[in-house]
């Protein structure tokens, strides 16, 4: 039983069928990819587990849960953290605040009406985020304003965000999308440190197969709203069904 | 030295402001009586009460506006709730201001959360007609269907016949509180040829200003302040990182609801009636022009937006042509007409011509508001005084408050 069961999820567009009787299961503390051409439903699926989209028919457990027809913060504090495509982070506050932000999350929930504290007096909200800022080693940008960030640094801090909250499952939609190589190759070690120093679930979409090949232990391939093949990576990269709906025939 | 759960640096601004607030009467009035300049001395009561009251207004309405975002064009409706409300316990008790303010606190929250909770079922564009869309409607209840309650037209005023059942036998017959008369003075100097006035009233109300103004600086140093900063920044973040923003708009829009109520109500204490005018949507349209003229989201702009705005209003448009007669009157005619000609666009009825144009100015140029312009003016300074090498002998303070540098 894994951590996240999806099972016979559809989901239709109009006269797309975006996704077609999936099924799917997320192993607990493994590094599971989702990969596909373009179109073949990725984050379509990706958007049914965390709240944006309600598929047609199927279902998704996390935790023994069903999340669907949740709201997207109440799926995020069953234990789902996200990082989206472009990073999503609170540009107009500085990295600590964006990090603390998240610590508040953890600690008082979804809502928490506290007017006359003061953010300041917090010590254990600060210290977690300086913790967390100096395992992603942004402690000495701590004070920057977030837009201020490069493009690597503000996906770095997203990812210090969610690891903020402990998720049990951290949801990547394509980490690395249009980085340069040398921002590419941090992203993964970043990734593969967090993986080694905690018990992290992470499912991710991505279109570097070199990305996927250094992290998944677990590979689906989903051609066409439809799991093909879901294997390790070294059954995949040599399956030939594969090789011909992802790679073409020319591969 | 640090004070009420502030930093050092808040406490020393938070007592600036308090000096600035108690010496008013003397501060505005820096021209001797009878000099030409003396039309410009603001320092009278009723000028520098409507100061403080729609400082207050602005206050509230910053913590809604300035931190989240959301802009409101609906927030006059709960100035008229407190002015009323205020006017009725002057009816029904005595005039004893005591029991209308917590009262009109209490309405005008209870309002707001109504209000607040259909209206921010969106965002952007749509909230602001949805709240324009409320305090209209409550406009037009107030000046004829609920007539009974608002005297409509006429608006609400004590009449002889009224209850008011805790009026004693030599209770003042004039909004009061525990016997002191707010629209009386305590002290009336004349010193060499400056005229001081010190109003009942002004530091009633410059006091409940100040106590409001303190709650804001909590609010925006506060977990719930900066997670109505982080709304105005990234909804979607916010929502993934398990937040529920509906809670914190709705908190955010009736606590700047309770303040418009204060706001009204202490209006209602300067003067005690009430008409529905007070709710019509230039009103709500007017503290959104003084929060963006201040600066938005900065603790001291909505105050000097505010002090701004209602100087303008009452000093220029009092000037006349016999007062314009009197600067110019030493020019050659021919030059004087052609002066006090161009005058007539910007002062007198025209006032709203000199607002609209600084309004625009500001916008343009100083999209901060007067608070990035009183920045840029002493970043000059700073750099203006320091010479060459200074800099590297005292390196700039890091930048350790980047967030509360700015909010000033």
């Amino acid at each position: 039983m894994g951590i996240l069961e999806v099972k016979g999820v559809s989901k239709r567009f109009g006269g797309l069928q975006a996704l077609n009787d999936v099924n799917l299961s997320v192993k607990e503390n493994t590094v599971h990819a989702i990969i596909g051409p373009n179109g073949a439903g990725k984050s379509t699926l990706l958007n049914c587990f965390v709240g944006k989209l309600i598929p047609d028919s199927g279902s998704v457990m996390f935790n023994g849960q069903s999340v669907l027809g949740r709201k997207p913060h109440e799926i995020n504090q069953m234990g789902i953290a996200r990082v989206f495509q472009t990073p999503e982070i609170f540009t107009d506050l500085t990295v600590m605040e964006n990090v603390m932000i998240s610590c508040f999350a953890r600690r008082d929930g979804s809502f928490r009406l506290h007017p006359f504290e003061t953010v300041m007096h917090e010590k254990d909200i600060i210290e977690q985020a300086e913790q967390m800022l100096i395992d992603v080693n942004m402690i000495d940008k701590r004070e920057m304003h977030a837009a201020s960030l490069s493009r690597g640094d503000k996906r770095r801090l997203e990812m210090a965000m969610c690891l903020a909250q402990e998720p049990k499952l951290l949801l990547l939609d394509e980490p690395t999308a249009g980085m340069a190589r040398a921002d590419t190759n941090n992203t993964i070690d970043l990734l593969k440190e967090i993986k080694q120093k905690r018990d992290i679930t992470m499912a991710i979409i991505e279109h570097d197969m070199h990305v996927v090949f250094s992290l998944a232990e677990r590979i689906t391939v989903l051609a066409q709203g439809t799991p093909l093949v879901e294997d390790t990576p070294d059954n995949i990269k040599g399956h030939p069904k594969v090789k011909e709906a992802y790679l073409g025939e020319s591969a | 030295m640090k004070l009420f759960g502030l930093s050092a640096k808040d406490t020393r601004f938070l007592i600036i402001v308090i000096l600035l607030t108690m010496f008013t009467p003397i501060l505005l009035q820096p021209f001797p009586e009878g000099s030409a300049l003396a039309t410009f001395n603001a320092g009278y009561p009723d000028l520098m009460q409507r100061i403080a009251i729609f400082g207050i207004f602005a206050i509230g309405f910053n913590i809604l506006f300035g931190l989240t975002g959301y802009l409101s064009f609906g927030h006059a409706a709960f100035l008229g709730i407190g002015s009323y409300t205020v006017v009725w316990m002057y009816k029904l008790l005595d005039y004893n201001v005591i029991w209308g303010l917590p009262l009109a606190v209490i309405t005008s929250g209870l309002f707001a959360l109504l209000i607040g909770y259909v209206s921010l079922r969106r965002s952007g564009i749509y909230f602001s007609i949805l709240t324009l869309a409320f305090a209209q409607m409550s406009y037009n209840l107030a000046y004829s269907v609920l007539t009974p309650i608002t005297n409509g037209e006429t608006g609400l005023q004590v009449y002889p016949s009224d209850a008011q059942v805790l009026m004693g036998a030599t209770e003042p017959t004039s909004p009061h509180l525990f016997g002191i008369v707010l629209r009386e003075n305590f002290w009336q100097p004349t010193i060499g040829g400056w005229q001081f006035t010190f109003n009942n009233g002004y530091y009633f109300t410059a006091i409940i200003a100040i106590v409001l103004f303190y709650l804001s600086l909590r609010i925006f140093r506060s977990p719930f302040g900066l997670m109505l900063r982080a709304i105005k920044t990234n909804q979607t973040r916010l929502n993934y990182t398990g937040i529920n923003t509906r809670p914190y708009t709705l908190a955010a829009f009736v606590i700047s609801g309770m303040y418009a109520g204060l706001a009204g109500g202490l209006m209602a204490a300067m003067d005690p009636l009430s008409g529905a005018e007070r709710m019509q949507w230039t009103a709500s349209g007017e503290v959104v022009l003084m929060v963006i003229l201040g600066g938005a989201g900065t603790l001291m702009g909505p105050v000097l937006g505010a002090g701004f705005i209602k100087y303008l209003e009452n000093i220029f448009s009092k000037i006349n042509d016999s007062i314009l007669h009197g600067w110019f009157g030493a020019l050659p005619d021919g030059l004087e007409n052609f002066i006090i000609g161009v005058s007539h666009f910007f002062v007198g009825k025209s006032w709203h011509l000199t607002s609209g144009l600084m309004f625009m100015l500001v916008v343009i140029f100083l999209p901060g508001g007067l608070v990035e312009g009183g920045a840029r003016i002493r970043n000059l300074f700073r750099r203006g005084k320091s010479p060459k090498g200074a800099d590297t002998a005292h390196p700039p303070a890091p930048v350790a408050n980047a967030a509360e540098k700015e909010e000033f």
